[in-house]
């Protein structure tokens, strides 16, 4: 892999973007790649925008993604998706997870994104959450069943990814964890 | 075996490695995970310290005493710590004395962008800068050295995209290396500044900065390399990394120490390139020493001040601005209380009052934000207190409150409600006790019982402080964060007496009562 793959993982503070770049992170490294990933923690993660940038390859310089090279970019909130798309192009691979978290002090969540979102980009997957919050049984498994999703835009080998999973969620989870990889793994 | 570590555990690995036996610090992000990490080595002392000065005099105890010491804390944490900062750069060392500033271009979480390199010059110390987790552990060995070296405290200047950037570590070999600096020993003239001591320990002072700048054309940390001869870069940091993305084929001189700058290395690699530019975050401080040394180099012309860099600000100037996909306007996100948080049921109350407040640094600081916004100033930790009776001097006619947290009154609130008993001043001042130091990401402190371990420690009792302080008994009360009634009942009573009164209002962190929950049940 010469070429460095770059990821961006966004959502709002508390969803699990954090575990689910580690596991990509790791998941890199176990396939023998340098690897990079940067987010910022502090005051704006209170119920805030956050982001992680995720970078592999050969040899990694630099832990941030220049605007408008993300290669994937997996949201897992709705109106989020928007907020980066500096860093996006036409062509980047969006997987999308539809949720909707009204912003503290606001009235009403803005209608019509997931049209504008398909309209501007060729190639989005977009995800109802509470299907598969249904088909895996708890919603807190949906962070691993989206990179079960991006597991088929990236070129890592399978028990990267599998001794990524076991070595980083939680204890006694494994299972559940796997489970929804392999079940993104089918969602194209 | 190779890990992924951030930057900050890139430098906890490093200290430990090289022998650390004594850490302090006070919280601050980006540099908090540093002292954390540390923490859970039982062979080395551990502590949060009340505030920066405390830290790095304990600190500079301990190194005197012969141990090596680290010392960290975020950029503004410096300004607290200045005043034995310039003179430890007198007196020297005797085992390594290793301070942290980790500086927040962008002001992620900060109330300015200072930057902090200006603080080793100022102060005659030698910086050195990681650029990524495996320089940040090499960079703290090699800064314990060049301590015990040429006798001196050395800075370590991570940023907050080098302290929460994670890369990979090969920690394959990670043996601690106890190093046995001796124990203190007497040298009158060495270690107390008195005047004529203190003069003539600058002379060697500006001995040792000759010497560092003769190290800093020697060491292997900063390094050239030589490619295409057509234009290059010198940098240090993150900015190393943009410019290594961007710019492959470049000519780099990298600085790992940034100061004092190698000069005669400068000199040379400007020689051989035909146009270099400097690519720094924050102030030209490469810039104009190096245009002071006669090269003809170019940096802010092309690179903003302010904020962070990033790779874009290197792939603009090379090739130009790049076409991209129109920003969204979307609804923001503002940090904001969470539901449920002690703080707020204060607010709500304080909003219907007509009162001055002045607030202080912490996540009640968030009571500037809608739905509350009842704080009328922030400036730093501790100037709720006393800019109150500032505010107060200047216009007596109204009413005045100061608002603090918990480690924010035992970091610098107390001295200043000192002054104010001892002035005459008759500010309300209202604690925000929430057991902890939440800001930051829960770290224990003074008020809340327990050291940085979680061990038992003494929890000062605000009762006996503002007797000890002289505040009337009256003028003292406490009440539960909880009950808006009882919160709006005491804050009418105490200011309408028109005395200096502390009010302490208690109500554990919702988050950190969630955390401590959990570990309870040992989740
Ligand atoms: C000199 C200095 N040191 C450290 C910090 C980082 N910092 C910001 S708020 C805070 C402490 C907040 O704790 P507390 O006063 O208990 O309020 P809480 O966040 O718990 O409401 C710290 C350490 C700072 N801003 N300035």
């Amino acid at each position: 892999m010469d070429k460095v793959f770059n990821l961006l993982i966004v959502g709002v503070g508390g969803q699990g973007t954090i575990l689910a770049s580690n596991i990509v992170t790791q998941a890199a490294m176990n396939a023998g790649l340098d690897a990079k990933k940067s987010e910022i923690h502090g005051m704006s993660q209170r119920g805030g925008a956050v982001f992680s940038h995720v970078r592999f390859g050969k040899k990694v310089y630099s832990p941030v993604i220049a605007k408008g090279n993300v290669d994937v970019l997996i949201s897992l909130e709705e109106m989020e998706t928007l907020r980066w798309t500096e860093f996006l192009n036409k062509d980047s691979q969006l997987i999308v997870l539809n949720n909707r978290i009204l912003p503290a002090n606001t009235a009403e969540y803005p209608q019509g994104l997931t049209d504008k979102i398909k309209s501007q980009f060729n190639n989005v997957v977009s995800i109802d959450p509470e299907e598969y919050s249904k088909k895996l049984g708890n919603a807190k498994y949906l962070n691993v069943f989206l990179l079960g999703v991006l597991s088929n835009y990236v070129e890592l080998p399978e028990d990267c990814w599998k001794n990524a999973i076991e070595s980083l969620v939680p204890q006694g989870t494994f299972d559940k964890n796997y489970e929804a990889f392999l079940t993104g793994k089918e969602c194209k | 075996m190779k890990k992924l570590l951030s930057g900050n555990e890139g430098i906890a690995l490093g200290a430990y490695e090289a022998g650390v036996k004594v850490v302090t610090g006070y919280p601050g992000t980006p540099s908090t995970e540093i002292t954390e990490t540390l923490s859970k080595y039982k062979d080395i002392y551990t502590e949060w310290s009340v505030n920066e000065k405390v830290a790095l005099e304990v600190a500079a105890g301990a190194a005197l005493g012969g141990s090596r010491t680290l010392v960290t804390m975020k950029h503004v944490g410096v300004n607290v710590a200045a005043d034995p900062l310039f003179t430890m750069s007198y007196i020297g060392v005797k085992g390594g004395l290793v301070i942290v500033s980790a500086d927040d271009p962008q002001s992620h979480s900060s109330q300015n962008e200072q930057d902090n390199r200006h603080y080793a010059r100022a102060a005659k110390l030698p910086m050195f800068e990681p650029s990524d987790s495996e320089d940040a552990r090499q960079l703290t060995r090699l800064a314990f050295e060049v301590s015990e070296k040429f006798d001196t405290p050395v800075f370590l200047r991570p940023t907050t995209r080098i302290c929460h950037s994670y890369s990979v570590v090969d920690v394959n070999g990670n043996e601690r290396k106890e190093v046995d600096c001796g124990k203190f020993e007497r040298n009158l003239s060495k270690h107390v500044m008195i005047p004529a001591y203190a003069r003539a320990r600058h002379f060697d002072v500006e001995d040792r900065m000759a010497k560092l700048k003769e190290f800093a054309e020697t060491t292997s940390v900063n390094t050239t390399e030589i490619n295409d001869t057509e234009i290059g870069f010198i940098t240090s940091g993150i900015s190393y990394n943009y410019v290594k993305e961007m710019a492959p084929n470049a000519s780099v001189l990298k600085l790992g120490m940034i100061y004092p700058l190698p000069e005669n290395k400068i000199k040379d690699f400007c020689s051989k390139i035909k146009k270099v530019y400097v690519v720094e975050e924050l102030e030209p401080f490469f810039e104009e020493q190096i245009k002071v040394m006669g090269c003809d180099v170019e940096g802010k012309k092309f690179f903003p001040i302010t904020g962070e860099l990033s790779p874009d600000n290197v792939a603009e100037l090379l090739y130009g601005k790049k076409e991209l996909l129109p920003a969204e306007k979307i609804l923001a996100r503002p940090p904001a209380l969470c539901p449920g948080c002690p703080h707020s049921f204060v607010y709500n109350v304080l909003k219907k009052h007509n009162i001055l407040v002045s607030g202080d640094i912490g996540c009640y600081t968030l009571g500037v934000m809608p739905p509350f916004q009842v704080i009328d100033t922030c400036i730093d930790m501790g100037a709720s207190i006393t800019a109150a009776q500032g505010l107060e001097i200047a216009d007596p006619s109204i009413k005045h409150a100061a608002v603090i947290g918990d480690s924010t009154f035992a970091h610098s609130g107390i001295t200043g409600l000192i002054n104010a008993a001892y002035n005459k001043r008759n500010t309300l001042v209202i604690v925000l006790d929430n057991s902890i130091t939440a800001m930051t990401g829960m770290q224990h402190n003074p008020f809340s019982g327990e050291t940085i371990r979680g061990e038992q420690a003494v929890q000062v009792n605000y009762q006996y402080l503002a007797k000890a302080v002289g505040i009337e008994d009256d003028n003292f009360m406490e009440v539960n964060a909880y009950k808006p009634d009882e919160i709006e009942s005491a804050i009418v009573k105490l200011s309408d007496s028109g005395k200096l009164s502390l009010l302490v209002v208690k109500g554990i962190c919702v988050i950190y009562n969630r955390k401590k929950n959990k570990k309870k049940e040992g989740v």
